[in-house]
C-alpha cells in the first residue's frame, strides 16, 4: 500500500535505528534510507559510559542490529553523509557532499551534542565530552593509563564514567556546582546516596563549586581552578554537564523550533510531511499533560513505534511512561516516569542496605519511582504511573508490605 | 562458539551460531528472533528478551541472580523457566541449547 513512498531518516542513533526496525515491523514497504553523519551503523550509547571503558568489546556487539538486517530490510544507509538544509517545498535534503535526496517522509533524529563548558580556549587533547563512540573511543584510550581524572558536572553521565574510572584505579574528582550529585534529576534521597557511594570508593566530591579556569602546558589540560580558588591538578578531564538539540535544520527550514523541535502525538512538525524523534524533539507527554524533551532510550523507542505506525497507517501504540537506568559500581538504578512538580518523597527501604527505592509523588498522583537494587518496585511503579493507580503512601513506606499490596484497589 | 535454537511464539525455529561470551539475547536479536527486542540493551531493566529454557538444560544454564529474578517476578507469563537472555552469556557446554520466546 505505501509501495511507493521515501521515508529519508536523518540521524542514524537510537532513535533513526530503532524507527527503521519499527517501521519494517509494522508493515511499512516503501522506500527506507538512513542518513548518518556518523561512521558507524546504528549503535547503543548507555555502555559508552559504562562496562564498555573497562571492558574490551567489538564493535559489533554495540551495533543495533548487524550489517545484514539493513541489506535484507531493504534499508538504504548513508554513513559519513551529513544533512545540510530542508527544502520542503520541493520535499528534497541537500547532503554535504552535494547529493540530493527526495522524501515523502522525513523524520528527523538528529538527537543532542554535549553542551559545551563556556570558558575560552577550552581545546585540549586530554579535556573530553561523551555524546558519540568517536569521542568514547578517545576518552577510554586515555583513561587506561590515566591517574587524576577530572569530572565537571555530577550528571549521570560524569557519574558513570567516575564509577568506571575507580574500578580501574584511577583517582576522581567530581565538580558540581549545584550542592548535591543529579540535582536537577534525582530526589535528594537518591543524590545523598550516591554522594555516599562514590565517596566511599574514593571519589572527591566538591559541590557548590563552578569552573574558573583551565590550566594547561603544551596543548594538555593540567589543572582546573574552582571559583572558590581551589586548584585541581589533573591529566583527564571529562565534560558532562547535558546536551544541547540539534534542531538547527529545522529551524533554518522554518519549522517550529523551542529548546528541541516540537511536534505532536504523532510526533509530527509544524510540517506534515516532517516528523521528529528522539532527544531533539519536543514532545507531549499524555501521562504528564505537558510538553518536554526527554533524553533516554525509551523515548527513542516510543517515538519510533508511533512514526512507524503513522507511516504504515496503524493504529498508535499505546502512550507509554519513560523510564531510564544508570550502572554504577554495582549499583542498579531504574527509574520509571519523571520526577517533575514532585512535592512528597516517600522511601521505601533502607538506603543504608543498598536496596531502597524513593516514590515521589505530586499530591496524590504517584510521578516517578527511583529504584536502587529494586526491581520489582521499578516495574510495578511504571505500571502504576501509567494507569493513574493510586498508592498508599503509609503501605509503600513500610518495606515489610509486599510492594504489590501497596496499590490501592478500586472496588 | 555454540549453536542455539530459538522457537518463536508462533513455533518457527531459528538456529543462530552465538559466540562464547555473547549473549543468548545477541544473539537473538543478530537473527532476528521476533520476540527479543532487546529494548534496554542488555542492561537486565526491560525485560524484553524474557524465554524460557528447556527442562533439560536448566541445570547447565543455571539460576539468574537476584536482580535478574526479582526483575522476572513482575513479568508476565513467568514460569519456573524462565529467564532474561541477556544474562545468559554463551559458552561451549551450551552448545545444543534450545529456548522457547515469551512474547509474540
Ligand atoms: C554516554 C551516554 C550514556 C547514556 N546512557 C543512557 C542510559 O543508561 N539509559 C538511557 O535511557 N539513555 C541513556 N543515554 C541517552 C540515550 O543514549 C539518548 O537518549 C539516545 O541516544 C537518543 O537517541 P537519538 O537518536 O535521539 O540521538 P543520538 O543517539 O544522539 O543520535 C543522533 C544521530 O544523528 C546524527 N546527526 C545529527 N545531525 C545530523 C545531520 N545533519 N546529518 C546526519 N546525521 C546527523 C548524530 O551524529 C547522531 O549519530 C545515554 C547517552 C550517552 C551519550
Ligand atoms: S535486553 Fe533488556 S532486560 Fe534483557
Amino acid at each position: 500500500m505505501n509501495n511507493n513512498k521515501k521515508a529519508v531518516i536523518v540521524g542514524g542513533g537510537h532513535a533513526g535505528g530503532n524507527l527503521v526496525i519499527a517501521l519494517r515491523k509494522a508493515g511499512f514497504d516503501g522506500h527506507i534510507t538512513l542518513v548518518s553523519d556518523e561512521g558507524a551503523l546504528p549503535y547503543q550509547r548507555p555502555p559508552l559510559s559504562k562496562s564498555w571503558l573497562n571492558e574490551s568489546v567489538t564493535l559489533e556487539r554495540l551495533y543495533l542490529k548487524p550489517a545484514a538486517f539493513y541489506d535484507e530490510q531493504r534499508v538504504q544507509v548513508m554513513l559519513n553523509s551529513t544533512v545540510e538544509r530542508i527544502q520542503r517545498n520541493d520535499k528534497r535534503l541537500l547532503l554535504a557532499d552535494g547529493t540530493a535526496l527526495e522524501y515523502d517522509y522525513l523524520v528527523l533524529a538528529t538527537g543532542a551534542r554535549a553542551r559545551p563548558l563556556a570558558l575560552p580556549g577550552g581545546e585540549f587533547e586530554n579535556l573530553h565530552c561523551l555524546r558519540n563512540l568517536a569521542d568514547a573511543e578517545r576518552l577510554k584510550a586515555q583513561l587506561h593509563g590515566a591517574t587524576h581524572l577530572a569530572v565537571i558536572g555530577g550528571g549521570y553521565i560524569g557519574l558513570e564514567v567516575a564509577a568506571s574510572a575507580r574500578q580501574l584505579g584511577v583517582k576522581v574528582s567530581v565538580i558540581e556546582r549545584e550542592s548535591r550529585l543529579l540535582a536537577r534529576v534525582a530526589s535528594e534521597t537518591l543524590s545523598h546516596y550516591y554522594q555516599r557511594q562514590h565517596q566511599a570508593r574514593g571519589v572527591d566530591i566538591l559541590n557548590r563549586v563552578g569552573v574558573a579556569e583551565l590550566k594547561s602546558d603544551a596543548g594538555r589540560l593540567t589543572s582546573v581552578v574552582l571559583d572558590n580558588g581551589v586548584e585541581t591538578a589533573c591529566d583527564l578531564a571529562l565534560v558532562g554537564i547535558g546536551a544541547i538539540p540539534n534542531d538547527e535544520l529545522a529551524r533554518a527550514a522554518g519549522l517550529q523550533v523551542d529548546n528541541g523541535i516540537v511536534v505532536d502525538h504523532q510526533a509530527r512538525t509544524s510540517d506534515p510531511a516532517i516528523f521528529a524523534i528522539g532527544d531533539v524533539s519536543q514532545r507531549p507527554l499524555p501521562v504528564y499533560n505537558r510538553q518536554f524533551r526527554l533524553e533516554n532510550i525509551s523515548n527513542t523507542l516510543e517515538q519510533a513505534k508511533i512514526v512507524a505506525a503513522v507511516l504504515a497507517e496503524q493504529p498508535l501504540p499505546a502512550d507509554e511512561v519513560p523510564w531510564f537506568w544508570s550502572d554504577q559500581y554495582d549499583i542498579k538504578l531504574q527509574i520509571a516516569g519523571l520526577g517533575i512538580d514532585t512535592d512528597v518523597d516517600i522511601v521505601r527501604g533502607d538506603p543504608a542496605s543498598d536496596k531502597f527505592s524513593v516514590f515521589r509523588f505530586c499530591g496524590d498522583r504517584l510521578m516517578a519511582v527511583e529504584a536502587v537494587n529494586s526491581p520489582a518496585e521499578f516495574m510495578l511503579g511504571k505500571k502504576w504511573i501509567g494507569a493513574g493507580t493510586a498508592v498508599d503512601r503509609g503501605l509503600i513506606a513500610d518495606a515489610s508490605v509486599s510492594v504489590r499490596d501497596c496499590a490501592v484497589l478500586h472496588s | 562458539m555454540a549453536t542455539v535454537t530459538y522457537i518463536d511464539k508462533s513455533g518457527n525455529v531459528y538456529q543462530a551460531e552465538v559466540e562464547d561470551g555473547v549473549t543468548l539475547m545477541e544473539g537473538a536479536v543478530h537473527s532476528s528472533v521476533p520476540g527479543i527486542d532487546a529494548e534496554c540493551g542488555g542492561a537486565c531493566v526491560c525485560a524484553t528478551c524474557h524465554i524460557y529454557i528447556d527442562e533439560e538444560w536448566q541445570a547447565t544454564v543455571g539460576r539468574p541472580n537476584e536482580i535478574e529474578s526479582m526483575t522476572l517476578e513482575e513479568v508476565d507469563g513467568i514460569k519456573p523457566s524462565s529467564r532474561l537472555a541477556c544474562q545468559i552469556a554463551m559458552s561451549s557446554e551450551l552448545d545444543g541449547l534450545v529456548v522457547h520466546v515469551a512474547n509474540e
